[in-house]
């Protein structure tokens, strides 16, 4: 039997991923391919890669026993892998520092990218500075006034912001916009995705890049137990952390794994981003996936309190995961990540990003109904100061009423 | 081969020594009364082949005017069967006429591809044109698309390898769609050497193939310029779509003749 680590076969997840991309950016990929072949095992590239991980974005970041948090619900041990703590404030500098590593190899100077909250934004202006990189990021103009500050950011490091203002002006539009970049500029540009979506190579590239979280875990456990974990759980927008803390585990099979979707509102609403629970087969964005989407298969709007998981469409290799039940994919309502938020900031001091606190919450939901000596690794994702002011005003909005 | 609407015209151009004119309109769009007149329009302008584009959310092979043309189109209610009756109709109307659709993959696949072809067949359809179904992607698409005789139309850039080439030509029926420059559809005002360079190359290499330029075309002396370098059909889409837009009074006779006229001139440039 093929095991689940040897997927991508040529290009596919099962049925699902491929690529689906206008003619003008098949060279590109396909160069993009290549470069990927020859340095994914360069003992000189790993070298580099580890040199900036390390001494640049602090790798590895520790994994923490949140006992408190243990003792308060009462059942599994849960343990936090804490990315929030990675320069950047979130796993996204791991990829952002893999991406313009390879295209600095590709001889490319140009680095543009999509972002939905800032931080894939944030965290390629900071990568493209230190490695000398132009940077160039687009934003939906929505996106943009939830979150000006991450906007102020990039420009403070560098990067140049493009405020998108088509379509749903948010993340999805973003990456419209990137790729009509990519197909003017294609000669002299990289595309810097920033999850484990796009046409492949990009959810295989981006899943290796983020497996670091999973290979850490894998050691780290090791100094509290010899077992290994019983569950991972992790937030699902995209999926890039939770590919990155599932692939290193998926071919061991006592090891369970549990994708935490937004639900929004609540997924009976319609206003939610759960596109593995409610969204159906589509092509969107060069790949065959799930897409939230309307009869006639147009994409519609989502909802979540973290714009980081506010995307209609999700990684490919997720929904082969799914579709094979080798990992389970939950939701997680506004109210209830809230709700983690401030429960993990006073029982362990750590304030994560609203998107992690969707895995917090079912990490502690999952802990209750398990038994003392098993354990549950929960990846923080992301800290959660770029959230304070929305949570600030959400909670006046409670205390109000 | 004269079995299907786009072969026969294209014959009939050839005998006629004449360059194709093709020419893009959104379906359904300002409005599904007006668009039928708008066709109309267009083909007594002298179009030989018309495009007609089924809105997509995300349309990522588009420039400013036709997404924002797809937009308003969708905030209007404008779905893919409303598009296909309006293909049902102008067939009607029109029982010679070549007709495709220009959509995204999405579209096809909601319904499931051999579903949505067959419907759009039934409506009177003769190909399709999918800029982001590669040919890598297509064998399901091109099962079907052989199975409903529709042509299966692909699009080569100025960046394609002569081995993909000669794999999309061996692949492609009814024409192929050559996309003239680096970016997304919509006006531009000259064009750079690659591109014509680009197009000989293409035609070199498929000297049979019906070579259809488009992205950009604009005026009848980029219509000339095309033809000049081999080019057997040119496309026009982001212009027309634009005028449509311009017809702020919504006067629909003004805007059919405005456009009959433009039409027109595009096509006075088609003869060689």
């Amino acid at each position: 039997m093929t095991k689940l680590r040897e997927f991508p076969i040529e290009g596919k997840y099962g049925k699902y991923g491929g690529k689906f991309i206008p003619e003008t950016l098949v060279p590109a990929i396909n160069e993009l391919e290549d470069a990927y072949e020859k340095i994914k095992n360069d003992s000189e590239f790993k070298n580099e890669l580890d040199y900036y991980l390390k001494n640049y974005a602090g790798r590895p970041t520790p994994l923490f026993f949140a006992k408190n948090l243990s003792d308060y619900v009462g059942g599994a041990r849960i343990f936090l892998k804490r990315e929030d703590l990675l320069h950047g404030g979130a796993h996204k500098t791991n990829n952002c520092l893999g991406q313009c590593l390879l295209a600095k190899r590709m001889g490319k100077k140009r680095i543009i990218a999509e972002t939905g909250a800032g931080q894939h934004g944030v965290g390629t202006a900071m990568a493209a500075a230190v490695l000398g990189l132009k940077a160039e990021i687009y934003m939906g103009s929505m996106d943009i006034e939830r979150q000006k500050l991450n906007m102020f950011r990039m420009e403070l490091l560098g990067a140049k912001v493009h405020s998108v203002d088509s379509g749903t002006k948010t993340l999805k539009d973003a990456i419209n916009e990137a790729l009509r970049d990519w197909i003017t500029n294609v000669k002299d540009t990289y595309y810097l995705i920033g999850s484990v979506v796009g046409p492949h190579p990009y959810p295989m590239i981006v899943r290796d890049f983020q497996s670091v979280i999973g290979e850490e875990i894998k050691y780290q456990l090791k100094e509290f137990t010899k077992r290994s974990p019983h569950a991972l759980v992790c937030c699902v927008g995209g999926g890039s952390n939770a590919m990155g803390t599932f692939f290193p585990f998926l071919d061991d099979k006592d090891t369970s794994m549990y994708g935490v979707e937004a639900g929004g509102l609540g997924v009976r609403t319609g206003k939610h981003s759960a596109t593995l629970k409610e969204g159906s087969e589509g092509i969107l964005h060069g790949m065959r996936t799930f897409l939230l989407q309307d009869e006639f298969g147009q994409i519609t709007d989502t909802h979540s309190i973290s714009a980081g998981l506010d995307y209609p469409g999700v990684g490919p290799q997720h929904v082969q995961l799914k579709d094979l039940e080798r990992a389970k994919y939950v939701t997680c309502n506004d109210n209830e990540a809230l709700d983690a938020f401030f429960k993990l900031s006073k029982l362990e001091g750590i304030i994560p990003a609203l998107e992690s606190c969707h895995a917090v919450s079912y990490g502690m939901k999952l802990a209750r109904k398990m038994k003392r000596d098993e354990n549950i690794v929960v990846t923080l994702s992301g800290r959660g100061d770029k959230d304070i002011d929305q949570v600030m005003k959400y909670r006046q909005k409670f205390i109000g009423r | 081969m004269q079995n299907n609407r786009i072969e026969r015209k294209f014959y009939q151009l050839k005998a006629r020594k004449q360059k194709g004119l093709i020419c893009y309109i959104m379906g359904g769009y300002p409005n599904p009364v007006d668009c039928e007149k708008i066709i109309s329009a267009i083909v007594e302008g002298g179009a030989d082949i018309i495009e007609i584009g089924i809105p997509f959310s995300d349309p990522i092979a588009d420039g400013p005017v036709i997404q924002e043309a797809a937009f308003k189109a969708l905030q209007k209610g404008v779905t893919p069967q409303i598009c296909l009756n309006l293909i049902k109709n102008t067939r009607k109307r029109y029982p010679e006429l070549p007709i495709v659709i220009m959509t995204y993959s999405n579209i096809l696949q909601k319904n499931g591809f051999k579903k949505f072809m067959q419907m759009a067949k039934d409506a009177g359809t003769d190909g399709f044109i999918l800029p982001d179904m590669t040919i890598d992607e297509s064998e399901r698409y091109l099962e079907y698309s052989k199975n409903l005789e529709l042509a299966s139309i692909f699009l080569v850039a100025p960046n394609t390898s002569n081995l993909r080439i000669k794999n999309t030509l061996a692949v492609s029926t009814g024409f192929v769609y050559v996309v003239s420059i680096y970016g997304t559809t919509g006006m531009r005002n000259s064009f750079n050497k690659y591109t014509l360079t680009a197009i000989k190359n293409i035609k070199k290499l498929g000297p049979k193939k019906n070579i259809s330029v488009g992205f950009g075309i604009s005026t009848p002396q980029h219509v000339q310029l095309m033809s000049n370098c081999g080019a057997d059909a040119v496309i026009v889409g982001s212009a027309i779509v634009k005028m449509i837009d311009s017809n702020e009074e919504r006067d629909i006779v003004q805007l059919q003749n405005n456009l009959r006229g433009y039409v027109k001139s595009l096509k006075a440039a088609c003869t060689i």
